[in-house]
């Protein structure tokens, strides 16, 4: 039905310009360029996490420990940056970190797939286990004396814009890691078989191991590429709060679920398209960032947040319609 | 032995180990009667609400609103006895006021509950789905109405309702086994709760041997939210204060309490008797923690590894036994 899957992505970027107009015409500093490329700059780290969870779900998995592990391997990663005085490449640091993500991710695969256990439960186990490892055994102190790599890479901008004042203003670099990874997933999903195998699972997990698909190697996948990119978000996040805190990141998890799941990902697996979690994730963003232009005060974020998980899940639960409800937990 | 039987047997075996384990290693201070009576107050919030989530999960669905549904209880509870109460109140008046707000508190725990169960039942969304989001909302009502603040001066009748004890026997803990009675009653002696195991068992020969699914789901979340305020009455009884992030960290142990008392996680089995054996196991852990000084974060993460643990142990243990 590749009708409908247009529909709704044309549905969610008409209420996303829809919205913008609104608070613009509200809040006209919305608009302005500086506000905009914030906007695309906060995306980055709810975006990428996004992608790794839209991978999870269209595979009829859940995970809800990456904000943990994406902790964990920011922490670790500058720790050992620091300590080893290895401060002079940021790609290390990339690698280093989603390397350490990755690891986790595949533990959350092998509990999973070979244990047989319910994906929330193992990562809300594995989730409270990483983090509280970090807290009780790693260390609690923020570091903010970062490497000098780190520093230098979230200082680095494209698209330089001179605004009237004369002040410029330009594009974080991560942007356009965000972006490369966004199409690197699309690519994965559309245009390989393990792409094929990640719906196919999801769909009917039953028949996609009839004819053939390799599910382990597909559960390795899916949890491996989420922790990958959990590691990697971890380092970008750190650069651009210029810290690395062992205490950030925590409940992330339910927002990000909440985006992919706004851009048409189903739950149940099966569903779902990078372009529609980008809306989605870009939606939210804008959301979070206009209750404050528009004067609503932040006491009730948590309220806005859990009415659009409700009406966006309930909307795409009703419009795929209709299998019975057996409340699933897994 | 059945399933059910050998999961039990080994829970109490870990319940002795954990028992014997801290006696030693706290030299004897585990084994005084203070200790003891401690946990008696404890025990109650924790078992209440996991015997909330083991409902949820014998349906095969969960409930991860039933922190926040508890949170919220407890703010209209306290919201309703600081405002109805009229300054200089006499004895009967307090009463009455602190048992309206009682009512107004498990009325808004039914709510939730009824909120969570349309979503899951008619709308079909997945349970994970539906009080995720609900849980963002009960906290952000709770946090809108309170304005993030702790409410407190509430009476003193509250405070000892949560602190006092009959004979020896602290309030709370009354309260709590007249609520593990009805439970069990509920789900082990009557039809409905007979209902509910084959649902969460078998959604498909649920339905075809005639039971009206969403209608077991709705009650089942019903009760649910309704157990999870009474935990909010207990909340601001003992700590005499309501808040509306309060107790965020029970969400995973009322989990971990559920799985570990045998509740199959995709639904069907477990029993009150686990449930109830796998709190007082935990709590011998956290009281034991407390006594050895460990930290929060130490707490977070054995939790995380006992979960864990025993799933996969169990998984081992049962896989065996099959073949």
């Amino acid at each position: 039905m590749p009708k409908v899957f247009h529909q709704h992505e044309f549905v969610l970027l008409a209420i996303l310009v829809g919205l913008c107009l609104v608070i613009g015409s509200v809040n006209p500093a919305f608009l302005e360029v500086d506000n905009l490329f914030g906007i695309l700059t906060s995306s980055v780290t709810p975006g990428i996490l996004a992608l790794g969870a839209l991978v999870v779900l269209i595979s009829g998995n859940i995970d809800i420990s990456f904000p943990s592990i994406a902790a964990f391997s920011l922490y670790v990663t500058t720790l050992l940056a620091t300590n080893l005085a290895v401060t002079d490449q940021i790609m290390l640091l990339l690698v280093i970190s989603a390397a350490v993500g990755c690891l986790l991710g595949l533990v959350n695969a092998v509990l999973v797939h070979h244990a047989r256990l319910p994906a929330l439960i193992v990562t809300l186990g594995t989730g409270s286990l990483i983090r509280g490892g970090l807290l009780a055994f790693i260390g609690t102190r923020i570091i903010t004396d970062l490497p000098d790599s780190m520093i230098a890479f979230s200082k680095r901008t494209m698209w330089q814009v001179h605004s009237e004042e004369g002040a410029s203003v330009g594009l974080a670099v991560s942007v356009r890691i965000f972006l490369a990874l966004a199409l690197l997933t699309h690519l994965i999903l559309t245009r390989t078989m393990l792409g094929r195998g990640i719906y196919a699972l999801g769909g009917a997990p039953e028949s996609a191991r009839r004819v053939g698909f390799n599910i382990a190697l597909i559960q390795l996948f899916i949890y491996g590429f989420m922790g990958f990119l959990a590691g990697l978000v971890g380092i970008l996040h750190a650069a651009k709060m210029r810290n690395a805190n062992p205490f950030d990141l925590a409940g992330l998890e339910l927002n990000v679920i909440a985006a992919v799941v706004l851009g048409g990902a189903s739950i149940t697996g099966g569903r779902g398209t990078v372009l529609g979690t980008l809306l989605g994730v870009a939606l939210l963003v804008v959301i979070g960032n206009s209750l404050l232009l528009v004067g609503l005060p932040s006491v009730w974020h948590k309220v806005a947040t859990g009415l659009i998980i409700i009406v966006s899940t309930g909307f795409t639960a009703w419009r795929g319609g209709l299998a019975p409800s057996t409340g699933g937990a897994s | 032995m059945n399933l059910g039987d050998r999961n039990l047997f080994r829970l109490a075996a870990i319940t002795v180990v954990i028992f014997v384990t801290m006696s030693l290693v706290t030299r004897g201070r585990f084994l005084s009667v203070a200790n003891f009576e401690s946990m008696a107050f404890m025990l109650p919030e924790l078992a209440i609400l996991s015997l909330a989530m083991a409902l949820a999960m014998l349906t095969g669905g969960i409930d991860l609103s039933v922190v926040a549904t508890a949170n919220l209880a407890g703010v209209v509870a306290a919201l309703a006895i600081t405002h109805l109460l009229p300054a200089e109140a006499g004895l009967g008046t307090t009463v009455l006021v602190v048992a309206a707000g009682a009512v107004l508190a498990i009325t808004s725990g039914a709510i939730c509950g009824g909120i969570n169960g349309l979503l899951i039942s008619r709308f079909n969304i997945s349970a994970i789905l539906a009080t995720l989001g609900t849980m963002q909302l009960f906290t952000g009502i709770a946090l809108v109405v309170t304005s993030g603040k702790a409410i407190t001066g509430l009476p003193k009748i509250v405070q000892s309702f949560g602190n006092d004890t009959i004979l020896g026997v602290p309030i709370p803990f009354c309260f709590f086994a007249a609520i593990t009675l009805f439970v069990w009653v509920l789900v082990e002696r009557t039809p409905f709760g007979l209902r509910l195991r084959l649902t969460g068992s078998n959604p498909v020969a649920a339905v075809f041997s005639g039971i009206s699914v969403p209608s077991i789901l709705f009650r089942t979340y019903l009760t649910t939210g309704i157990l999870a305020s009474l935990t909010g009455l207990l909340m601001i009884a003992r700590t005499n204060s309501a808040k509306a992030d309060y107790g965020s960290s029970y969400l995973l142990q009322a989990i971990l309490v559920a799985v570990l008392g045998g509740v199959n996680p995709a639904g069907g089995f477990g029993t009150v008797k686990g449930i109830i054996l796998a709190v007082v196991a935990l709590l011998l852990l956290a009281s034991g923690f407390n006594m050895l000084h460990f930290s929060n974060f130490s707490k977070e993460f054995t939790w995380g590894l006992f979960l864990l643990v025993i799933m996969v142990f169990n998984y081992f243990a049962n896989s065996r036994q099959r073949r």
